[in-house]
């Protein structure tokens, strides 16, 4: 952000723009900046996923487009998906069907406010950081509930309602297990968990006491409900409700609820990444470091898509569960497990 | 059990409701009064001798002058197979369900109405299973004409 | 298994085009929530009159439409047919031709237990192994595809022999895939079958009963789910099944109660071993002959009625043919195993969730090919 300021300040005309505007341009053109990041990240990813998939499975994938393993091929597919009919249902609520897709991607999109990229590179470094991701991503349910609602489609309907039940209840031990690492820095800026990690591998959270290693995993399980993913994909269950609370959509506002989930993915990697694998500081302690060592963002992007490969591994091996069985591992496994967690780490830095 | 055994346990215990038997074909059969199908089919379920629990095929063949219901009856538990027919006159085939005895029968009285227009007095649910619901005529019949019009529309 | 609803019941329709109903099944729900208060099946969106057509072509000319009613199990339809015409005729066939049917129906019946496999593992969510499962029966329906050149639906059986001899070599190749594809099957086990979550899913579902089971007519691998030990390749024995060494599987409760969803599926993963075991053996008996001498140059058979059962993947396939002398049926008439199952489908589905339904459907294993005809 401050790169922003300082690069625009350069720009000849800045200073003579009125103060509001002054203020509000760097944020903009930040936002421009995550949104060309986003839209080469999803890219990426859905990539991966499709050449990570199609490998467990015996398979290529896709290899044509472009030449080199289809990398060309999601660049293809966006122009697909955009150049598509653009079907609204009658029956449907036109306002909340059109807006259903941009909310569930603002929720996903917004929380990049606060991931450090970098030792300086944080949009904003705000000191309630965690906090906030946690808020804001909850705003997607919003716009899943919209959407099962406003296709006028009993099957879309369920969808929606599965998918708000289950983000909703895992929120509460994801938020519990980011509770564990947040008592043992005591700051809710992400930047200060951050750095509170320096040193190499040995002191980043997960590794420092029993507590945060399992807290990672509860954290991580949750993310996958958060997002969506098998085995938590009840949502979008293919088989059962074709494809649940985005079945009436098409084209850019299917691709906008597509980005949104591979977006979403990426902030709770990254999330994870920020508070229990060190965030941009690197494997090694700094002094062992040489000058040529990539520099933070290398390193929490490498971090988050690793995170990001064990969730599709996970997606394309195990099964679904059903609604109830995953409400019981929610509500009577993963609190109580959370809940003890929390106490542990407080008797810890007590004593 | 062998089928001569079978059909002269049906003759003592019915008498004249067996009407005629074959036993020397290869799926030997009797052939029972439309109105004791029902008993028959509950002696032979019931009977320790007997045990017939397994309703393998219930179906209709169109003769020219009748209509036959066939029961194929097979015993799980004693391993023996023995085949029951009902004749129906063919302006008004009526008779009455089995499907008090073997539940296998609800599905397979349905698929027999449907194709011969064989009406199972007692059955719950008589409705056509294969062809739509407001179809006109029994396919199955060996006088059965394609309709040339379906709802006032040319087929 | 009576449910009590309270509050509204809505009605869903799980239509006919559905990813995960197998076919084109209709099945009206009554849900309250996420439970099913009531699952009403509509079938006949795919009845091609098979009955009617058996009564205007010839005999051999039906052989083809009965390819078409399973068909994921082509050669166990066919040899159904074929054996009650010749017995119906009174027509020995050959050592040969005993064998190779029996290898056909056995690799038949193998790659469709990979598709229920597969499927199933789709419907529950797992894909990876729906993608495994297809890529072992390319290589048995490459074997088709070699004797007799068409990958699905065959018309080799034919009344009184084969279409065609064994390509020269076939059985070396067919042991080959049998030594790479029986460890695979352990592999299969390891990634789903005894997947925790999978039999979260359905180890406890779709309960039926063994009585409950017979009293419905239900055959085939889903009555031996349920327990009760019935092979007709074992207690009806045809074409000399009486030598073979092999044995019938049964669920054995495991993980629930016998009778539930996951014992109906493993007990399909068990057979398709005990079928690699059969086919190994009808491959050391083939004896050298001619597999066409015992067709006759026309099919007439005499005044008469016979009933056949098969054991075919899905159940027992039974053909009940009546004749009346001339060189064409007078009336045939299927006992489908798949339309039987269906009868007993609503009794199962009282009072479990939609999630269940799914399990249900895919560990049934129907086609609907076969209940509609």
């Amino acid at each position: 952000m401050e790169s922003i300021r300082t690069l625009l300040e350069l720009m000849p005309g800045y200073r003579d723009l009125p103060e509001f505007l002054q203020e509000t341009l760097p944020s903009f053109c930040a936002s421009l900046v995550i949104f060309a990041f986003i839209g080469i990240l999803v890219m990426f990813l859905v990539w991966m996923e499709r050449k990570v998939s199609a490998h467990m499975q015996d398979r290529l994938g896709p290899m044509y487009t472009g030449g080199w393993h289809g990398w060309a091929q999601l660049i293809a597919d966006s122009v697909k998906l955009l150049t598509k009919e653009d079907i609204v249902p009658t029956a449907a609520d036109r306002l909340l069907f059109k807006t259903a897709p941009f909310i569930v991607f603002v929720g996903a999109f917004a929380a990049f406010v606060v991931l450090p990229f970098g030792a300086s590179s944080i949009v904003s470094d705000l000191n309630i950081g965690i906090l906030y991701a946690v808020a804001i991503t909850s705003l997607s349910v919003v716009g899943i509930i919209m959407a099962g609602w406003a296709s006028n489609n009993k099957w879309a309907l369920y969808g929606g309602m599965r998918g708000a039940a289950q983000i909703i209840s895992y929120e509460i031990p994801a938020a519990m297990s980011i509770m564990v690492v947040v008592m043992q820095v005591s700051s809710l800026s992400m930047q200060d968990i951050v750095n509170a990690q320096k040193g190499g591998i040995l002191h980043w959270h997960v590794f420092r006491n029993p507590f945060s290693f399992v807290a990672f995993f509860v954290y991580f399980i949750c993310s996958l409900a958060e997002v969506n993913r098998t085995p938590f994909d009840i949502p979008e269950a293919e088989s059962e409700l074709v494809a649940g609370y985005h079945t009436e959509y098409s084209g850019m506002r299917f691709a906008f609820f597509y980005m949104s989930e591979y977006t979403n993915m990426f902030v709770v990697s990254a999330i994870a990444t920020t508070l229990f694998l060190g965030g941009w500081t690197s494997v090694f302690p700094e002094s062992l470091l040489p000058k040529w060592a990539p520099p933070g963002p290398v390193h929490f992007v490498l971090k988050a898509i690793i995170l990001i490969f064990v969730q599709m591994w996970l997606r394309w091996s195990l099964p679904r569960l059903r609604v109830d069985q995953l409400m019981y591992m929610c509500w009577k496994v993963m609190i109580p497990l959370s809940f003890a967690l929390i106490l542990g780490v407080g008797f810890l830095i007590i004593y | 059990m062998k089928p001569e055994e079978i059909a002269v346990l049906l003759r003592e215990q019915f008498g004249e409701k067996v009407l005629e038997s074959k036993l020397d074909s290869l799926n030997p059969w009797s052939v029972v009064e439309p109105h004791a199908i029902l008993e028959v089919c509950q002696f032979l379920k019931a009977d320790n001798r007997l045990l017939f629990d397994h309703l393998e095929l219930l179906g209709g063949v169109d003769f020219k002058d009748r209509i036959e219901v066939v029961y194929i009856l097979y015993s799980m538990a004693l391993r023996h197979r023995y085949t029951l027919k009902c004749r129906l006159a063919r302006e008004n085939p009526v008779v009455q369900t089995v499907e008090s005895v073997w539940r296998a029968a609800d599905w397979h009285e349905r698929e027999t109405y449907d194709m011969f227009g064989v009406v199972f007095r007692g059955h719950g649910d008589l409705r056509r299973i294969l062809c739509p619901d407001d179809w006109e005529g029994y396919p199955l019949r060996k006088d059965y004409r394609f309709p040339e019009h379906y709802k006032d529309m040319p087929v | 298994m009576e449910f009590k609803y309270d509050g509204e019941v809505m009605t869903l329709n799980m239509g006919p085009q559905h990813p995960s109903t197998h076919g084109v099944l209709r099945l009206e729900l009554k849900t309250d929530g996420e439970m099913v208060a009531d699952a009403i099946p509509h079938i006949g969106y795919l009845h091609r009159c098979f009955e009617k057509h058996a009564e205007n072509v010839e005999y051999p000319g039906v052989i083809p439409f009965t390819d078409r009613m399973d068909y994921l199990a082509s050669m166990n339809n066919e040899l159904g047919y074929c054996l009650a015409v010749e017995k119906l005729m009174s027509i020995q066939v050959n050592n040969r031709v005993r064998c190779i049917r029996i290898i056909m129906a056995e690799l038949n019946r193998i790659a469709s237990h990979l598709v229920a496999a597969g499927t199933y593992g789709n419907d529950i969510g797992s894909v990876t192994p729906f993608l495994h499962c297809f890529r072992d029966r390319e290589k048995i329906l490459d074997f088709f595809e070699e004797t007799c050149g068409a990958r699905l639906l065959y018309n080799y059986n034919w009344i009184g022999g084969l279409m065609y001899d064994l390509p020269v070599g076939l059985e070396d190749r067919i042991i080959d895939f049998l030594n790479y594809f029986e460890p695979l099957v352990d592999d299969l086990n390891h990634l789903f079958s005894y997947n925790h979550i999978f039999v979260k899913r359905t180890a406890n579902v779709g309960i039926l009963p063994a009585d409950v089971a017979i009293d419905y007519g239900v055959t085939g691998p889903n009555l031996r789910g349920s327990g009760v030990k019935f092979d007709v390749r074992r207690d009806e024995p045809y074409l000399g099944y009486e030598e073979f060494d092999f044995d019938v599987c049964v669920g054995r409760g495991q993980f629930g109660p016998v009778g539930s969803c996951f014992e109906r599926y493993i007990v399909r993963i068990y057979e398709v071993k005990e079928s690699c075991k059969i086919v190994r053996q009808a491959i050391a008996k083939l004896t050298p002959g001619d597999v066409k001498e015992s067709i006759p140059k026309r099919v007439k058979p005499p005044v008469g009625e016979v009933y056949m059962r098969t054991e075919c993947p899905r159940g027992e396939l039974g053909y009940y043919i009546v004749s009346d002398g001339g060189i064409k049926p007078y009336r045939v008439k299927v006992k489908s195993p798949c339309f039987t199952v269906m009868g007993a489908f609503r009794e199962m589905s009282r009072g479990t969730m939609i999630a269940d339904i799914i399990s249900i459907i895919g560990s049934v294993d129907i086609v609907l090919g076969e209940v509609d005809r």
